[in-house]
Formats: structure tokens, C-alpha cells, sequence
């Protein structure tokens, strides 16, 4: 970890003791994990006090069965900077059941598409998004797909007008009559 | 659900209310997602006052794969055949970016044949992708021959692509550890012959366009996009360097022995779709460079990692009929070594495992940064494979730059943009 880095880091810590954790080093990557209450204004101290200018990425993880109920969903921010090649990783949980974290729109505005997506994917509503709606799913759709507990197939289908069963209650469709899924 | 006074809906069933709360001379007008100049599915909404857009809106999903929920029930192998598709015009940077991620986990490092083979025909991506920019904002803005000329040498390209990978496009060339195959015999000389024929075909686009005062007065204080609101909005690659920021992976961070190889980045301060057009013009005589000192120095050596428990086992030739098995080694695993046979089945079906962690590894590709967050739980599948596609950022600089201009200059920004909907989709 570069010394620049590591003062930084160090400066995070004392200006918000509650909320930000010791840096993590894995794999050549340092993270910082911060709690929900405390992320915009972190990120907003790491913009402005530390080199990071740039909002590289900001993606979720659904860690059903890895992680307990009230780390559920991990929200991870990668800063990076065009001055200097250090990149810091945010990492904040989202417990199961209150799926709300506040929106970094206010900080960076290219959060927004990328929380319409962890919208649209996860269920993780972003407090503060100026617009928060799904992004690539269609707008009636029903659930969350990147979440582990979505089902992989096995769901009703729908397609003008048709109707095809999930495939554990397909059975043995006759080739003339009797099948749900044929058109008629 | 109560609709905020800022809230703008776009899917079919919210027209009504973007029509209710927009005044009456203001017309709105729906632009795609089947539109000639709209790159593929991107549906633009534009409101007009007169001939002037007062704002843009674009709406994207509807090439939408489920790419990344896929990768997640195959194993890390496979995940290769899926990321390719994503951002179709550069598929060896997908490719490279998830490798890279996967091998960071794995704690490997291909060798260094392979890892300049990468680079080489990366550079040659590259200089295709910004072909078929080219190409198409040639097209849009009426320079219909800069369209053919540009296909033209796309098309050599991908010969040499077809030539080397067997595939003209979604190689799945590039593999965690290594490559699928070595070069065949005749690929560096076919890569010596564009290299010598390239630049002269180039000065020919430059003639065309460079001092056309069509072209200038078309692209000229269009889409002007600074730096402080591109790194505000995410937005890398040569739409930031277009506003003067010097920003490049391949010199910030280099992967894949970048560093040894002699170029620079161009950039231009006037941050318009004219300044993008003078640095991607520049990137492709800057990437043809890259291209020739590799293929001068190429090392030799395996193009995979030593170590069986990762390595693919399959040995793939160059036939008649294209790439495929090589009988020799079908011989072995059929005929000679049931240890083999049986190595074999278990690395193909199963996969190998990947140690627990999370990595975020970026690349640098034509349209910017390429990033790949790849989470493993010890399986031998991906628990999560996120992409940071650099043309799903850099489109929500679309209505930033669009504001306020003429309804013709929509075209030359979002060609300026370059996005590839497969990339923003997924």
C-alpha cells in the first residue's frame, strides 16, 4: 500500500472513528468498510481530501448463505484517481429485510446509472437518487434478478398471449392438445 | 407510487406524464431504438423547442442478456465465452479484463509469450473498434466513403482475428492463465503486412476528413464535454482525454507488460466531438506502434500457465476446415492414457476452483474504462461477475451534451460517444 495512500486512509479513520473500518489489504487491493450511516460523507472526505476524483465502479454482491442475514448485500465503491494509480474499495452491508443505502448521486453524479442498476438487479433502494427506477429490466417486471434467491427458470413465462409453464410442471405434453404452452 | 415533480418516466406506459408536465410548445420526440445513427438498440427522447434540444433522455435495456447472471452458473472457464459478447467491438478487452480478474485470484501470472500476444492483437481491437467509429459517425454525418473505407480495413482485421483465433468475432481466445492456442504459422507475417499497409490507408481518412470544412463545421464546439463534468459523470477513455486529461490505464497501471512498450497518449483540449475524432485518429497510429514492437520482439515460451490443475487440457489445431482438436492429443486421451482422459473430463466438466475474495481489475479498452468485479466464495464457479462497462457510464454524459444544441448535432454526439449497446446492455 503506498504511504499516500496509508495516510489517507489513516486521516478517514480519525475524522469518522464510528463508522470507518481498518484498511484491508487482498489481493493488491486495499478496502475500507464503512457502515450504511456514515458512506456519503466518507466518500465525500475521500473526493475531497484524498486524491480520488473519480467514481471507477459501484456495484453490489447478494451474499445469500456466505454471509449472516444482516450483511446480506455488499455495495462496493472502487475510487480511483487520474493523478495517481491508488485505488481505495468503500464496502458497505446492507442488511436483509431494510435494503436502503444512501445514494452517492449527491457526490458523483455517474452513481446514477449505476444505482438504477443495483436497483434493477438487487432491490437495494438508494436514498437520495433523484430517479430511481429499473434500468435494463422492463418496468412491470417482478423481482430482482441478480439476486441468488431468484429463480433460475421455473418461473410462468409470458409471451403475447401465451403462457408456457415452468419446466417442473411442463410433464409430457401430447404433440395436439392438453399443453398449456401451445398457441391456439 | 407518487411520481416526483423531478421524475421522468420512459417506459411505454409513462409518456403521458412526461407530455403532461413539459409546456406546450415543447415537442417530444421519441428517436429509436431502431434508428440508423443510434448504434444499435438506443432509444433516445428528446424534448424540442423548435430545433433545440432542451433536454435528452436515453433509455437502454433492450439488448439486455443477463450476461453476468450467466457467468454465475458456469465455471470460470466458461465465463470467458459469455464476457466476450458483452462490448461486441472489443471483445479480447472483455476477454482480458476477466482473465486478468480470475488470475489475480488465482495468484498466476500468464507467461510472457502469451501476455504480449494479448497485447498485440488487443492493440489491433482496438484500432478495429475505432475503424468502425469511424465508419459509422463517417456514415451519420453524410461521409458515406469514410464508411466504406473503414469497414474496409476492419475487414483485414478480422482476417487476422479469423486468421489467429478461428473466429472473426467473440474469440474466447484469451483464457484464465493463458491463451486457448499459440499463434499458427503465418499470423506474424500477416500482422507485418497491415502494419506496413495501415498508416498510408489512415493518411487517406485524414485526407477526406481532417480538413473537410463539412466535416469541421459538423463536428466543431459540438458536444462539448469538459473535464471536471466527464470525471464528475464517470466518463474515461478518449472522450476524457478529448477534454485534456491524460488519463490511461496502460500508462497509469500497467498490465500485460505495458511498460515496455514505447508510446504515448493523445489528448486535446477543445473537449468536442472534433478534438474526439483528432484523438481517436491519433490512438490508432498510437496502437499500430504497440502492434509493431510486439510483433518485432514476440518472446517465446508456452502461451500457458505450467501448472495442470488450471491449464486447459485440450491441445486446439489450425485444419482445413478451421480451428479445432488436435488429433494427436484425441489419440492420447481416446486411445493411450486413461489418467489423461480422465484429467481431462474432470478440468472440463468441473472446472478448477478459486480461492475466496474479491478483486476489481479495470482495463483499458477503446471506449474506456473496462473493469471487472469478480467475486469467488471457493467454488468452482464465479459467485458474482459485475462489468463495468465504459459505454454504460459514458452514455449518461449523453443529455449533459446534447442540452441546448440543434436536433442534427444529437447525431454527431452520440457518435462522438461510441457506444456499443451489447456493452451498456449486458
Amino acid at each position: 500500500m503506498p504511504a499516500a495512500l496509508l495516510d489517507v486512509l489513516a486521516g478517514v479513520r480519525e475524522r469518522f472513528p464510528e463508522v470507518v473500518s481498518e484498511p484491508e489489504e487482498a489481493f493488491g487491493e486495499t478496502s475500507i468498510e464503512v457502515a450504511r450511516t456514515g458512506l456519503r460523507d466518507v466518500v465525500a472526505y475521500l473526493r475531497d481530501e484524498g486524491p480520488f476524483e473519480l467514481l471507477a465502479d459501484w456495484s453490489a454482491v447478494d451474499y445469500l448463505g456466505v454471509e449472516p442475514p444482516e450483511r446480506r448485500f455488499l455495495c462496493a465503491a472502487v475510487l480511483a484517481s487520474v493523478r495517481h494509480p491508488a485505488r481505495v474499495r468503500v464496502r458497505v452491508f446492507i442488511p436483509q429485510g431494510d435494503e436502503h443505502c444512501p445514494s452517492l448521486t449527491g457526490v458523483w453524479a455517474g452513481a446514477d446509472a449505476l444505482e438504477r442498476e443495483m436497483f434493477d438487479f438487487f432491490g437495494i433502494r438508494f436514498d437520495g437518487h433523484p430517479d430511481l427506477r429499473r434500468i435494463f429490466m422492463p418496468d412491470e417486471w417482478d423481482g430482482h434478478p441478480q439476486r441468488k434467491d431468484y429463480p433460475l427458470g421455473g418461473t410462468d413465462v409470458a409471451y403475447r398471449g401465451a403462457f408456457v409453464p415452468p419446466p417442473d410442471r411442463r410433464g409430457q405434453p401430447s404433440t395436439t392438445s392438453g399443453y398449456p404452452g401451445r398457441l391456439s | 407510487m407518487s411520481v416526483a415533480e423531478n421524475e421522468v418516466f420512459l417506459g411505454g406506459r409513462d409518456w403521458e406524464t412526461l407530455h403532461a408536465r413539459t409546456d406546450d410548445d415543447t415537442l417530444i420526440v421519441n428517436m429509436g431504438p431502431q434508428h440508423p445513427s443510434t448504434h444499435g438498440v438506443l432509444r433516445l427522447v428528446l424534448e424540442l423547442d423548435g430545433e433545440t434540444v432542451v433536454n435528452a433522455h436515453s433509455v437502454v435495456g433492450y439488448l439486455h442478456t443477463g450476461i453476468e447472471k450467466n457467468a454465475e452458473v458456469r465455471n470460470w472457464t466458461q465465463g470467458v465465452t459469455f464476457v466476450t459478447r458483452m462490448d461486441y467491438l472489443a471483445p479480447f478487452h472483455n476477454e482480458l479484463g476477466y482473465c486478468l480478474a480470475v488470475e489475480r485470484l488465482l495468484g498466476i501470472e500468464a507467461p510472457a509469450r502469451a501476455q504480449a500476444i494479448r497485447v498485440m492483437l488487443g492493440e489491433l481491437n482496438r484500432i478495429s473498434s475505432h475503424l468502425v467509429w469511424l465508419a459509422t459517425s463517417g456514415m451519420e454525418l453524410g461521409a458515406l466513403s469514410v464508411m466504406l473505407y473503414g469497414f474496409r480495413e476492419r475487414e483485414l482485421i478480422l482476417d487476422i482475428f479469423e486468421h489467429v483465433t478461428g473466429l472473426r468475432m467473440n474469440h474466447a481466445y484469451v483464457r484464465p492463465g493463458g491463451l486457448s492456442t499459440d499463434l499458427p504459422d503465418g499470423s506474424i507475417e500477416k500482422i507485418k503486412e497491415f502494419v506496413e499497409l495501415f498508416p498510408a490507408r489512415l493518411d487517406e481518412y485524414e485526407t477526406l476528413l481532417t480538413d473537410n470544412p463539412t466535416w469541421i463545421e459538423r463536428n466543431r464546439g459540438i458536444g462539448i464535454l469538459d473535464a471536471s463534468t466527464a470525471l464528475g459523470l464517470g466518463v474515461t477513455g478518449p472522450l476524457l482525454r478529448a477534454a485534456g486529461v491524460p488519463h490511461d490505464l496502460r500508462k497509469q497501471a500497467p498490465y500485460c507488460g505495458y511498460e515496455q512498450y514505447d508510446f504515448d497518449v493523445p489528448t486535446d483540449d477543445a473537449a468536442d466531438c472534433l478534438a474526439r475524432y483528432r484523438v481517436r485518429i491519433a490512438e490508432m497510429r498510437e496502437s499500430l506502434k504497440i502492434v509493431e514492437q510486439v510483433a518485432n520482439g514476440l518472446p517465446g515460451g508456452p502461451v500457458m500457465v505450467d501448472d495442470p490443475k488450471i491449464a486447459w487440457p485440450a491441445r486446439l489445431t489450425l485444419g482445413h476446415d478451421g480451428l479445432g482438436n488436435d488429433p494427436g492429443y484425441i489419440r492420447t486421451i481416446m486411445g493411450e492414457s486413461m489418467e489423461a482422459l480422465i484429467h481431462h473430463f474432470k478440468l472440463v466438466t468441473e472446472g478448477f476452483k478459486v480461492p475466496a475474495g474479491e478483486v476489481y481489475v479495470p482495463v483499458e479498452s477503446p471506449r474506456g474504462e473496462l473493469g471487472y468485479h469478480v467475486v469467488s466464495t471457493g467454488t468452482n464457479k464465479p459467485w458474482r461477475v459485475h462489468t463495468r462497462d465504459p459505454s454504460f457510464v459514458n452514455l449518461q454524459a449523453m443529455p449533459v451534451m446534447v442540452r441546448g444544441g440543434l436536433l442534427a448535432d444529437v447525431i454527431a454526439t452520440v457518435a462522438s460517444l461510441d457506444p456499443v449497446m451489447g456493452g451498456v446492455d449486458r
